[in-house]
């Protein structure tokens, strides 16, 4: 595993040094985000949030604790309406049609657009069941090719020849770090075109997480990636953008490079060199 | 050096009433387990001593007899078969159905609430009070008469709160990361209730059902409202056929008992075979309890 993991890196740094040289190709939009607030009651969570979302880049989203960020990222998927009592204002459109428009089906949104949690949580079935729950729930039933979704979304999550042998084990059965990559190939046999992350490294160690950024790098080359987390350090190691997000707002939204080492916001600097959060 | 308020002397002497006390309360909550099951082995042993002798392959498939010595309970047996042939598809089909819809649909607000509070309590309505409506709806005005179809729905009303309050908090336990993996890769909720947390839930489910079933099998009080005989009656074929069952087997021999003395031990026979029964039911409860036990 670790060998072809590295192996994929290094082919991943030439690769990515070539595109260094190459003139920057302009990124499709994936989510544009206008003016959407967001109340829990009376609680105003998202307060006017303007932010576009492009393809293969990873856009990060930091911020202390109840500012809003995970909130957004459930607002992506509008998974944020499990929870009745909120409502929202304004639009986020994506690939062109508003999502937040009742009349935008949520399986058809969620299809398209997966998500990792901030806790793995597998399914308490077979490893083989968990991955293809996605595509039995979209109608394929042909063994044959679930077969093949099962083994190109674990290949793609880098956890093939790990569990290659087990996969009628339980998923419970596996590492925290394992079960949370397992999510990832879960996500990734929907094929979809925005991967949603939660804050999915802060339950694991520090190997595990660095497994995942791994990933991330590689998952970036085909999807959009928006990754929640607490870790500044690893917003600045794996994304490409930087959101920060403070009491319901974004204060600052750039390349992570000017948000880390140039932020135009006061608070910014004060929050990413640990002054508060 | 500080002040002490621990007086040592002072402690010591309060420590030997101190330890003293904590065996007393010992003693007396042993007291109160020790009562419940001596009660239940003088029952048991009670129970035993006079019916077990009666027990043999005659009396488990004769017909009812006058005669206590050729007098058997196979009717009673089919009756109470087909009582539960009733019971299990109408309390499962209607239990977790309402269960679900409580859980998983319906908005959480004042009217859901109100109709969780008054399922919890028609669990606590005395047996007898559904005996009642038993009788004036499915006896009476739908017409059945006093056959297995109208005693079955009776118990199938009695036991219903409690499978679904038992299907409730199965649901609830099963865990909201599972259901939200599944509406994230686009799942409906029928699909994820089905697929994802029913099975999850199915052990509890089950657990609470086959316990439900068991107060089922021992009810009376609904029975007699109903008119459920013990005569000589041909052995029940159908749900439109008149039946009698292992509890009113019971009640109605003991009664006879002042007539023929013997009856009182053809009822104590035939509470071991419930008992028995009962005790099957149980077993497969928690069987199936710490077979699907799953943590999450």
């Amino acid at each position: 595993m670790s060998t072809v993991m590295t192996k994929a890196i290094n082919l991943k740094l030439v690769r990515n040094e070539n595109e260094r040289s190459e003139p920057e190709v302009e990124k499709e939009v994936v989510y544009d985000t206008k003016g959407l607030n967001l109340w829990y009651g009376e609680t105003h969570a998202l307060k006017n949030i303007n932010m576009d979302i492009k393809e293969k880049e990873v856009t990060a989203i930091i911020g202390p604790s109840g500012c809003g960020k995970s909130t957004y990222l459930k607002t992506l998927n509008r998974m944020v309406e499990l929870v009745p009592i909120v409502k929202t204002s304004g639009q986020i459109t994506y690939k062109g049609k508003n999502i937040l428009d009742k009349s935008f089906r949520v399986e058809d949104l969620r299809t398209q657009v997966g998500m990792v949690f901030q806790k793995a949580n597998p399914f308490p079935k077979s490893i083989y069941e968990n991955i293809a729950y996605g595509p039995k729930i979209h109608g394929i039933k042909n063994k044959k090719i679930l077969d093949e979704i099962v083994e190109k979304s674990l290949r793609g999550a880098f956890i093939w020849d790990e569990l290659k042998d087990r996969l009628n084990d339980n998923a419970y059965g596996l590492s925290g770090g394992q079960q949370q990559r397992l999510c990832i190939a879960r996500c990734l046999a929907v094929e979809p075109n925005v991967i949603l992350m939660d804050e999915p490294t802060s339950a694991l160690d520090p190997k595990s997480t660095l497994r995942i950024e791994e990933l991330v790098q590689e998952l970036k080359k085909d999807y959009a990636i928006v990754i929640v987390t607490h870790n500044m350090q690893q917003a600045a190691r794996i994304s490409d953008k930087t959101a920060f997000f403070l009491n319901g707002e974004i204060i600052e939204y750039d390349k992570t490079d000017h948000i880390f080492n140039n932020p135009t916001d006061e608070r910014t600097g004060d929050y990413i060199s640990g002054r508060f959060g | 050096m500080a002040t002490k308020y621990m007086d040592a002397e002072l402690v010591g002497k309060r420590m030997s009433s101190r330890v003293r006390k904590n065996a007393g309360w010992k003693g007396l909550f042993f007291a109160s387990t020790l009562f419940g099951l001596i009660v239940l082995a003088v029952l048991l042993v009670r129970i035993f001593t006079q019916g077990i002798e009666y027990i043999n392959i005659d009396f488990l498939k004769n017909h009812l007899s006058t005669d206590a010595s050729r007098a058997g309970i196979m009717g009673a047996i089919l009756g109470t078969a087909w009582l539960m042939v009733v019971v299990i598809p109408v309390t499962m089909v209607i239990g977790v159905g309402t269960a679900i819809y409580l859980e998983l649909y319906a908005k959480k607000g004042k009217l859901q609430s109100f109709i969780a509070t008054n399922i919890s309590n028609l669990a606590g309505v005395p047996s007898i009070v559904y005996g009642l409506l038993g009788l004036t709806l499915f006896v009476r005005a739908l017409e059945f008469g006093n056959v297995i179809l109208a005693g079955g729905l009776t118990l199938a009303l009695l036991v219903l709160p409690i499978v679904i309050v038992a299907a409730q908090e199965a649901l609830r336990a099963v865990p909201g990361s599972l259901s939200e993996a599944s509406y994230g890769m686009g799942a409906t909720k029928w699909q994820t209730v089905r697929r994802i947390i029913l099975p999850a839930a199915l052990p509890g489910i089950l657990t609470g059902a086959i316990l439900a079933l068991s107060r089922a099998i021992g009810e009376t009080a609904p029975l007699t409202v109903l008119g459920i005989p013990a005569l000589l009656i041909p052995f029940p074929e159908g749900i439109f056929d008149t039946f009698t069952a292992l509890p009113m087997q019971i009640y109605y021999w003991t009664i006879d008992a002042s007539l023929v003395a013997e009856y009182a031990n053809l009822a104590a026979a035939t509470i071991i075979v419930l008992l028995v029964l009962l005790f099957l039911l149980n077993s497969i409860a928690i069987l199936i309890r710490n077979k699907f036990q799953q943590r999450y």
